[in-house]
Formats: C-alpha cells, structure tokens, sequence
C-alpha cells in the first residue's frame, strides 16, 4: 500500500509487512494455536527460544500476553525495561539494541519515540516486532483486532467498522484502519474536531479506493455498525495539557446507547479504558473487549512462530 | 536582454538554471550556500523563460556543486539544469535525480521520531513515494514531510 515498512521479513514494523494472504495465514495459525493459549494443551514450539520483551513505555496487555505467548509455548523471556536500565543513564537505543542482538532470538518493543521499532529492526539482525511506537502503529495490536473480528463475524471482508475517539494519537486505530481497507471494510472515523486521524492516513486510506467518512457523532453510526472500536483518549500524547482538557470524556457509551445496534455488532477496546465504555455494556452481548485482551496470547504466539521461522502444525499438541 | 546577461558571465563555478520561480532562495537554503560562505553568489528571479514559463537562475563561483548536494536539489527543482563552469565554458552537464531513499541529505522534522535523539547513531532517512506531488516520509516513522521542513533540516 506504499505505507513504510521493514524490509526483514521476519520483522513486523507496520501492517505492511504483511500481505493479506499473510495476514489470514497468521489468523489461521493462531485459531490452532487457542487451546495453547488457554493452557489446555501444551505445545513447546519455541523451546529454547529466548524472547527480548523491551518495554520503554508502560504497558499491562501488550507485555505481558508476549511473556504469556512465549512461555505457553516453552520460551524463555528477557524483561527490559527503562527504569532501572542503562536507557536511564542516557544509553541510545541503538547501543541497548546490540545488546539485545546478542542475548535474544527475537526482539519486542514498544517505545515513545515513533519509528523507534524500525530504527531498532535497522539497528540487530534478530527479528524485531513493533508492540507500539509513539503515537506510531502498533500490528499485533492489529493482528489481534483482526482475530477478534473474524471471531465475532466469521469474516474480515467488507464489514462496517466505526473508530471512536482519539484518531490523531492512537496508533492502534492507525495500523487497524491500513489493515481493514485492505478487507474491504467502509470506516467511519468518529472524533473531535482536534483529534481527527492525520491527514495523511486517511489520504493513503482514499488513495487504495477506503470508504471512508468523518464524523463527530457516534449516536449516529451505531446502528449500520458491524464493529465498534471505542479508544481512549491518551493523555500521555498530548503535548499540551489545556487541548486534553477540552476533549476528555467526549465520548461515553452506555448500555442504552446499543439498542438500535445489529445484533451481531461487536464493541471493542484495546484497553485500558477510562469512561469512554460503561461497565453496563459489560453484560450485554456486544462487549467483547476482554475477549479481545486475551486474544493477544494466540496471535502473538502465531506472530512468534512466523518471525522465528516455526511452523504452526496442522493439529498443536498431538 | 537575455536573462543570461542580467547578472555577468561566471569564470568558475556552478549554475543552476530553471529553478521553478521564486524557488532560488530555497534551493540556496538546500544547498547550504546561503550561510558562511565567501564565494560570490549571483541570483536572478522570475525571468521569462521559454522553457517554463518563468524561471529563477543561481549562479555560484569558484565552487563545484557535488552531486550529493544537487540531489538535495531534486526535492524542490527536480527540472533544474545544472552545469559546471570551468574558464567561462561549460566544462558538465549535471543531472538532478530524486531518488528513492535519502539518506543523511535531511533529518526527519517530527518532534517525536526516534532520529530526533543526535546521539543515534544510524543514518537520517527519507524515502520518496511520489515526485509530483512531491510525497516524502521519513523511512523510520513514516511521517510526511514538507519542502519548506525538508529546507529547515538539511544536513
């Protein structure tokens, strides 16, 4: 799609790392690979494997469904983390990253500086994974929004999608909205004026033939929806603290909100929310969040196995 | 009069003709030529021209333009002619391409790429998707960038 991307393919820096071939490829694996994740049957493909988990910003979901991947699988795993590292006396990322080179098989890293994961995939010659760079893209964060989709609707292929919230700084809604063009999806891109997706996003999204709408107003767009993706608004991206003021809470969605939905509409979250989703929605048969949360686990082993060059076996465990 | 004639013949150096009009104090900024230099710099705006209508021309004595620096030229006047001048005769013809990765011509101009650290090590690198419009993003976070940016950061 000409967006930027690695040249390893091993590596997976942006969604167009991957061809859509690739991508249900992947899906597939991860659907043999649930029982794994579950715990119910044990599948040691990377025994013997050490993963380089490198979180230089916070993170609950994404670090530790990588650790939960790579251990259900027979892995070893490295933490690194900022605080209490030599990234902390002032060690650049390239110098951190040789390191990295030497004592892992395969890297994952998050950072808040954007093009941090393909500046590192530069920098080693192992595989390196993004897990979110700044306000950047965030592919198994995608990978797994996919697998939750495809769960809910048996398909990827032209499904009416709604993104909600901060479409300016959330990356996960920028590496999801590149994946779900290429599947034919029709975007409905909800946010206030000031956190409208960048420019250029939705330029490359109309350029390969997206159809896609921008809007404020969410009532709206619920009842074509097939997915709603709901995001919070990230206070940590805002360079100025006034303009988070204005737009915090803008977005609040209750159970009474979903009446008209379709029934098989499916509200999503990458997590963690503040109150852009009441806990009503919980109980009703759209929430599938936590579902989502825990989908991390197979796609990112999916995701392991592919840069590691493992194959994912027909039937796991047997 | 000519246009040629507007500003005297140079004995040494480096022309640049058929800069897009009003674009020469650009292409000086790009080319670094515009700071701490002593070399005589003459320059002429929006000129007819035949070929594209109006022109700038940017004539640089007794210094060589490399090729690294006039491929810095291709981001704002990619249909620039550039010829040395060697004893008042043009000794070169050089041509301008816009290839497809630039790497240490600019530093990325977003605040928060992982190039924006000095201490990092590996090369600033831009690649182009498109001429025309010009498309050019920064190979490591992919942010867009702009001529007048792309003039700011010149390395």
């Amino acid at each position: 799609m000409g967006f930027v991307g690695g040249q390893d393919m091993s590596d997976l820096i942006t969604m167009d790392d991957l061809t859509n071939e690739e991508i249900l490829e992947i899906l597939d694996a991860a659907d043999r690979l649930l029982p794994v994740a579950k715990g119910d049957v044990y599948a040691p493909l990377l025994q013997g494997r050490v993963l380089g988990n490198l979180f230089f910003e916070n993170s609950t979901r994404t670090r530790m469904s990588f650790e939960s991947a790579m251990k259900r699988l027979g892995g070893e795993v490295l933490n690194l983390s900022s605080v209490g590292s030599s990234v902390a006396k002032g060690e650049t990322l390239y110098d951190t990253m040789q390191m990295v080179d030497g004592y892992s098989d395969i890297a994952v890293i998050r950072h808040p500086r954007q093009g941090a994961a393909q500046y590192s995939a530069d920098a080693v010659e192992i595989p390196v994974l993004n897990a979110g760079d700044g306000a950047g893209n965030h592919p198994t964060q995608t990978m797994l929004d996919l697998f939750t989709i495809r769960q809910a609707h048996g398909t990827l292929e032209g499904l009416n999608v709604v993104l909600v919230g901060d479409l300016r700084y959330g990356r996960t809604t920028h590496s999801l909205s590149h994946a779900l063009v290429r599947f034919g999806a029709k975007l409905t891109l909800v946010s206030p004026e000031s956190l409208t997706m960048p420019t250029e996003i939705v330029g490359d999204l109309q350029a390969h033939g997206a159809d896609v709408t921008e809007s404020e107003d969410l009532a709206g767009a619920i009842p074509d929806a097939d997915v709603i993706y709901m995001t919070r608004i990230q206070k940590e991206r805002f360079p100025d603290e006034d303009e988070y003021t204005k737009v915090a809470g803008i977005y609040k969605m209750t159970a009474e909100d979903l009446a008209g939905a379709k029934g098989g509409m499916i509200v999503m979250h990458p997590l963690p929310r503040v109150d852009e989703i009441d806990p009503s929605v919980d109980s009703t048969k759209h929430a599938r969040y936590f579902q989502q949360a825990f989908n991390g686990v197979p796609t990112r082993m999916a995701l392991l196995c592919r840069s590691l060059g493992v194959d994912v076996p027909a039937e796991v465990g047997e | 009069m000519s246009e040629m004639r507007r500003v005297t013949a140079i004995c040494n150096g480096t022309v640049v003709d058929h800069i897009p009009a009003g674009k020469a104090l650009q292409v000086m900024q790009m080319l670094r030529v515009d700071v701490g230099r002593s070399n005589p710099i003459s320059l002429v705006m929006n000129v007819p021209s035949g070929k594209v209508g109006r022109k700038d021309v940017l004539k640089i004595e007794d210094r060589e333009l490399t090729q690294v620096e006039l491929d810095r030229l291709a981001l704002i006047a990619p249909h620039a002619s550039v010829a040395i001048i060697r004893n008042y005769s043009v000794a070169e013809k050089r041509e301008i391409e816009l290839g497809e990765e630039l790497v240490n011509i600019a530093r990325c101009s977003f605040w928060n790429c992982i190039t924006q650290n000095s201490r990092e090590p590996l090369p600033h690198k831009l690649r182009v998707f498109g001429e025309d419009p010009l498309d050019v993003r920064c190979a490591y976070c992919g942010r867009a960038q702009s001529v007048d940016e792309l003039a700011e950061s010149i390395l």
